[in-house]
């Protein structure tokens, strides 16, 4: 346990000198809650009309008796939402791509595997480093999101729909998978690459379903309720175990010392 | 304490052969011993101490290291072993003396900072310590990369280069280092294609190219290709002398070489020890005079060079 706990700190030691890595753990988050709160202020203060012709008809059916503005709002806060829950993708892999290619390239990875640490430690080390950070940063900015609606809008019922089943079980559950499939994705890329950036951009194909739910949901050809959430954590504990089992298959010692170049 | 029997790695090749980095290796290292680990770039230097460290797993064969078994007690091989791998590898953002903890917990040190403190003191780094290692220069690296194998006072240590790309000053340093760590009584594995420093350094040497060429202690090593040599140097060497000790029913070879100062007598011989008296009291008795007497030692080169192209 120890062990896992230097790891832990050694990453944050590290990786948090970086600022590229700083900039997408702090600024992100803050971009991802503060921006949907300014439009959710916005139309507020902008009266009724606004947005609502832009919302897709089928959205309406989701925002039960809530009519005009309110249900704008409650679409932007579903959109947002989304967004957020590609914080637990992009956290995770901008901490491990630097932190495994950089080893990769100072060759520290070597001096790490000769000591009497186990490689499932090492991992979990590793993957933990990566994860808190990101699953931190996804609860307090929904926290924070929570508040500021409460504050900002006027129909508690709008700011009422964040402790939906549908985000709860997102934020929570859904959130930390996310962030798993995301180390387990950093660990196979970084194993073939030799450059952070190229690491950090390939692991991010991992947000591209993301994507398309929420450009599916402008569309209306995607409605998120506490059923799709289920089955997205679903799909997400089996595309979890897939990638957990190769990353812990690359990250052995003989690979890393013999393969990774 | 150290054993391998057999000891043989292959490495899949690109173009789906493989690559024999490491051919049956036997060796023995006794404890408390400097062994040298001799040969040219690719000889398989580094792969046998990956195996030694528990870092690769041996294709076939079988090794011992502190009487733990490799492959059976590799976590035991770990805690007992210091290895100096071949790029010293530190965390360059974090402090000298961030990275030396990281490695002590790992380690499982009892007294982390008391062990820290020690060592970037004995390698004279205290004052850096909190310093990142990024601005240090590639000599500190090494020292304190040092400093890293030794936290956990494991009683074998194995070296991979570790004076390679460092400047004069900084390699005789760590060389001064490895003298003084032997008087400790740590087993200390050497890896080197440096001749001079295997001369200097080690007790036992051996001479690796895929397979082991030859092992035994740097002296003998020279001796066992080109015997025994002794120059006389005299004033001068009149025919009558240089046949005179041609005579002597022990004398192998002789041969002359005229200088400025005078000229030299190279003798060949067995036991110079018990020879060379009687040698000087016939150059006495031909009224020859002795300026003086020394043994020609054979550069370690020479003998390497002649194994390695055999
Ligand atoms: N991971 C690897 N994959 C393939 N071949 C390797 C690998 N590591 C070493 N080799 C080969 O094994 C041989 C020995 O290498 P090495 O042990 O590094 O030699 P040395 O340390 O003596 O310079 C070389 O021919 C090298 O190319
Ligand atoms: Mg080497």
């Amino acid at each position: 346990m120890d062990k896992i706990l230097t790891i832990i700190d050694k990453e944050w030691a590290e990786v948090f000198k970086n600022r590229v890595v700083l900039f997408t753990v702090v600024l992100l988050p803050l971009v991802f809650t503060i921006m949907p709160l300014v439009i959710l202020y916005t139309m507020e203060t902008a009266g009724p009309g606004g947005a609502v012709s832009e919302m897709p008809p089928e959205f309406t059916r989701m925002c039960g008796d809530l009519r005009g503005t309110a249900c704008t709002q409650v679409f932007i806060i579903y959109q947002f939402m989304l967004l957020f829950m590609l914080l637990p993708l992009a956290i995770p892999v901008a901490i491990s791509a630097y932190s495994i290619v950089g080893e990769k390239t100072t060759h520290s990875l070597e001096p790490l595997l000769a000591t009497p640490i186990t490689t499932a430690e090492l991992i979990l080390g590793k993957g933990l480093a990566a994860a808190i950070p990101a699953i931190g940063a996804t609860w307090v900015g929904f926290l924070v999101f929570i508040l500021g609606t409460r504050v900002l809008v006027s129909t508690p019922q709008v700011s009422a729909r964040l402790l939906d089943p549908v985000w709860l079980i997102g934020v929570v559950v859904l959130g930390p998978l996310l962030a798993a499939a995301a180390v387990s994705m950093s660990i196979i890329v970084s194993s073939r690459v030799s450059d952070p950036r190229t690491a950090e951009q390939l692991s991010m194909v991992l947000i591209v379903p993301v994507l398309g739910v929420f450009f599916g949901q402008i569309g209306g050809l995607v409605l998120i309720d506490a059923g799709f959430m289920l089955a997205m954590v679903a799909v997400m504990l089996l595309v979890d175990a897939g990638l957990v089992y190769l990353g812990v298959r690359l990250f052995q010692r003989e690979t890393i010392l013999t393969k990774w170049r | 304490m150290l054993k391998t029997d057999q000891l043989t790695k292959q490495f899949p090749a690109p173009n789906g052969k493989t690559v024999l980095a490491v051919d049956h290796l036997d060796l023995e290292v006794d404890e408390g011993q400097v062994f040298g680990f001799l040969g040219p770039n690719g000889a398989g230097k580094t792969t046998t101490v990956r195996m030694l460290t528990s870092l690769i797993a041996p294709t076939s064969g079988e090794a011992w290291v502190n009487r733990y078994k490799v492959g059976r007690d590799d976590r035991e091989i770990r805690r007992t072993v210091g290895i100096l791998t071949e790029s010293p590898g530190m965390y360059d953002r974090l402090s000298a003396e961030k990275n030396l903890t990281i490695f002590a917990r790992l380690y499982e040190v009892r007294d982390v900072k008391g062990q820290v403190e020690k060592y970037l003191r004995m390698l004279g780094l205290w004052d850096r310590r909190d310093d990142v290692v990024g601005n240090f220069s590639k000599g500190m690296k090494q020292k304190l990369a040092i400093c890293r194998a030794l936290l956990h006072e494991p009683k074998m240590l194995f070296l991979d280069e570790p004076t390679s790309g460092l400047d004069p000053e900084a390699a005789k340093l760590v060389n001064d280092f490895v003298r003084e760590l032997k008087t400790e009584g740590r087993t200390i594995f050497i890896n080197t294609h440096n001749l001079d420093e295997a001369d200097r350094l080690c007790d036992r040497i051996g001479v690796m190219k895929q397979k082991l060429l030859i092992v035994d202690s740097p002296q003998n090593l020279r001796q066992r290709l080109y015997g025994r040599k002794v120059v006389f140097h005299l004033r001068q060497a009149p025919p009558a002398v240089v046949e005179l000790v041609k005579g002597l029913p022990f004398v192998k070879e002789v041969q002359c070489l005229t200088t400025e100062s005078g000229d030299k007598l190279v003798v060949a011989l067995d036991e110079p020890e018990t020879q060379n008296p009687s040698i000087i009291r016939k150059l006495v008795e031909a009224g020859v005079d002795i300026q003086f007497v020394g043994e020609l030692r054979h550069t370690l080169e020479e003998v390497y060079l002649s194994l390695i192209n055999k």
